[in-house]
């Protein structure tokens, strides 16, 4: 006897449904919602308003995130100069305080931006469904936890009744064959990804990232992966259990101990597509193809290789395209036909939820080799994804590499990656970011933000413009 | 929230694809605490020449003379026309609060992005798929000031002469057309919740820290 094979998403919709109405849409319990400021003051408005309580207390988690400024951190709410921010990061702390949510609050060593705090304190587990005011939630797909992004009526609607009401995405599998090259990242890898299938080739569907180039990434990588699946409109990534995703969750403050760790082990290793399921949609790509990625336009799916040149609208048979391609190049300020490394920059933003993991920052700081920031880049920072990977870098010695060379430490937050806080883009200014989205004025009115890996923008930030960091890797093999 | 059963409205165009919720409501109109304000900063960047804050008012600043929405033609309008994958990006419903606000109640394009087409049904704003072909059809007349009915007990678009039927969940449109409250229906089904909840503390234990 041998059940119908089922893809992991199949596996953890149905652990959750908690029933299907006559209308097709059913109710999915949620395990997990993730708060911040910005997302979840109308809910709880909502929720007062109509005075009902949090279905399950513990199931939150809050930690203030998209405008804490991240400097003078130490002043914690008195350092935040913007009265609506303000009001906001405060709104949050009296909401957790007055329904008993437990928050990591500003001058909380374990607060940090939601996507990076949930994994690091072990809260994401594999199997769970996870939910948060923010689209990049996508994020903790790497653990195998079906996660993702909503909107602030279904935030209360979590709140109030512990479910979403859903219909169920189609399998869609994103086959990653071969191996990366030295240099090229998981950034890499997924800005390709969404350069091939388009910034809606994947709507309504959940995206489970499968192949020998997956199984080699690390967990950060892996975040990193799924984080970006909402930029190629799928709400949910997904990576299937493996031994990293078990070492990774083992010992963290929120997951299981004992017993009970035994137990959810051997739950977990279930949590992979059986052989044979069916995706309804998929591609395959070869990692072993792809160059390190710069994005050019005002779409992520808007990138070229780094040894490649902006392309020309007039090549293009679409006209929709050809006229989002125009609209890009005046934006952005560049030509047809322009190499990706005669563009430089003047600006460098290494951090985010996509990319301010204690990796990211190792692999920025390894490509400062004594370099200095150059002269042409006016402010290049570096923002840990939260308290604790800050504390981690400072430890291992990368802050003062990065000090050393010219480039401003900060503490945790969404920082420049939407420009909410103090921490914004000037007018025409080109940015080499580690961030997610290149959205016309997403960084701040005007500016101009060119999606890279970490090591891509430390690299950048080094020489003034983008290089091909697998030259310098190769040049400085050669002088060793 | 408000019901939706028909509306007769001018149209306004929106002649781009991708449209993100970036630019439907930018960063800095997102801090507030309330689910109104935001009317005055839709498309904020594209509707005014200048860099605009969080309290100001249209006649404090400089508009674009030449973006769609700005055309006396336009004004007015409670319908927008938009290219594909409109919405896409941040799961911000700022931005279906700020088109409501503006005066949009209905969105018709060739395709939405996931997270905004389900936000707009939360608050009374129809976002309606109709063929490419259509849409183009409909950018094409629009200058000469296009009025539309929509009816969604019916499915319908009618252009003058020409009716366009659309699709939609049923479950969607029953809540539109009733204005329904999503989470009344969801706790209607508590004891079936709660009993889920107990099978799945039992399955799952470790998920739950009480």
């Amino acid at each position: 006897m041998s059940a119908e094979p089922k893809t992991l998403y199949d596996k953890i919709w149905e652990a959750h449904e908690v029933g299907r109405r006559s209308d097709g849409n059913s109710l999915l319990y949620i395990d997990l919602q993730l708060l911040h400021e910005v997302t979840s003051p109308q809910a709880f408005e909502g929720l007062q308003l109509a005075g009902r309580p949090l279905w399950r207390v513990d199931a939150n988690l809050a930690t203030p995130d998209h405008n804490v400024p991240t400097s003078g951190r130490e002043l914690g709410f008195d350092g935040i100069t913007d009265a609506v921010a303000l009001e906001q990061v405060v709104t949050l702390d009296k909401n957790c305080k007055a329904f008993g949510v437990q928050q990591f609050e500003i001058l909380d060593q374990r607060q940090g931006i939601v996507h990076v705090v949930g994994p690091e304190q072990g809260a994401t587990m594999p199997g769970m469904t996870v939910v948060c005011g923010d689209s990049h939630t996508s994020t903790h797909g790497a653990f195998a936890a079906l996660a993702q992004g909503i909107g602030t009526s279904e935030v209360e609607h979590v709140m109030a009744t512990q479910c979403l009401v859903q219909n169920k995405a189609k399998n869609f599998a994103v086959n990653v064959t071969g191996a990366l090259a030295e240099g090229v990242t998981a950034k890499d890898l997924v800005l390709a990804i969404i350069g091939r299938l388009g910034t809606a080739g994947a709507t309504g569907h959940t995206i489970e990232y499968r192949g020998e180039a997956i199984r080699q990434l690390s967990m950060e990588g892996r975040m990193t992966l799924c984080n970006m699946s909402i930029e190629a409109g799928a709400r949910a990534g997904l990576v299937a259990v493996d031994d990293a995703t078990i070492n990774y969750i083992h010992g963290r403050p929120f997951a299981p101990k004992g017993e009970l760790w035994n137990q959810a082990e051997d739950y977990w290793r279930t949590l992979v597509s059986d052989e044979g399921a069916v995706f309804d949609a998929s591609m395959t790509i070869d990692a072993s193809t792809i160059a390190p990625q710069v994005s050019w336009g005002t779409s992520p799916e808007m990138v070229a290789g780094i040894d490649e040149a902006v392309p020309n609208p007039k090549d293009m048979s679409d006209g929709v395209q050809a006229e989002s391609t125009q609209l890009a190049l005046e934006y952005m300020d560049l030509q047809a036909g322009q190499k990706i490394t005669d563009i430089a920059v003047s600006r460098i933003f290494i951090g985010s939820c996509t990319n301010a993991r204690i990796e990211d920052l190792r692999a920025a700081a390894a490509q400062i080799r004594g370099g200095k920031v150059a002269a042409n880049v006016t402010e290049a920072l570096v923002v840990p994804g939260s308290g604790l990977v800050k504390a981690q870098a400072e430890e291992e010695g990368l802050a003062q590499q990065f000090i050393d060379a010219g480039f401003e430490w900060r503490s945790a937050g969404c920082s420049m990656c939407l420009g909410m806080n103090p921490d914004q883009l000037g007018e025409g200014e080109h940015c080499a970011s580690t961030s997610n989205r290149n959205f016309e004025g997403r960084q701040g009115y005007g500016g101009r933000t060119h999606l890279v890996s970490p090591a891509m923008a430390a690299a950048a930030a080094i020489n003034g413009r983008f290089v091909d960091i697998r030259n310098t890797q190769h040049q400085q093999g050669g002088a060793a | 929230m408000d019901a939706f059963t028909t509306l007769d409205g001018l149209v306004a165009p929106l002649d781009r694809a991708n449209v993100d919720t970036d630019q439907i409501i930018p960063k800095q109109y997102l801090k507030s605490i309330k689910r109104t304000g935001f009317g005055d900063y839709l498309f904020d960047a594209w509707r005014f020449l200048d860099q605009g804050t969080m309290g100001m008012t249209p006649n404090e600043r400089q508009i674009n003379r030449e973006f769609s929405l700005n055309l006396p033609e336009y004004q007015g309008a409670s319908i927008l026309v938009a290219r594909d994958n409109f919405g896409c990006g941040s799961s911000r419903e700022h931005a279906v609060w700020a088109l409501k606000e503006f005066g949009f109640r209905a969105v018709l394009a060739p395709s939405f992005a996931d997270i905004f087409f389900g936000n707009c049904f939360k608050n009374g704003v129809l976002p309606i798929t109709l063929p490419a072909d259509v849409i183009e059809g409909l950018f094409q007349r629009v200058a000469a000031g296009l009025t539309l009915s929509i009816d969604l007990r019916a499915q319908t678009v009618t252009d003058g002469e020409q009716v366009h039927g659309f699709d939609i969940d049923p479950a969607l449109k029953e809540k539109m057309l009733h204005g329904m409250d999503d989470i009344d229906l969801t706790l209607a089904e508590a004891s079936l919740i709660r009993s889920f909840e107990s099978g799945h503390r039992q399955r799952q234990p470790w998920l739950f820290r009480d």
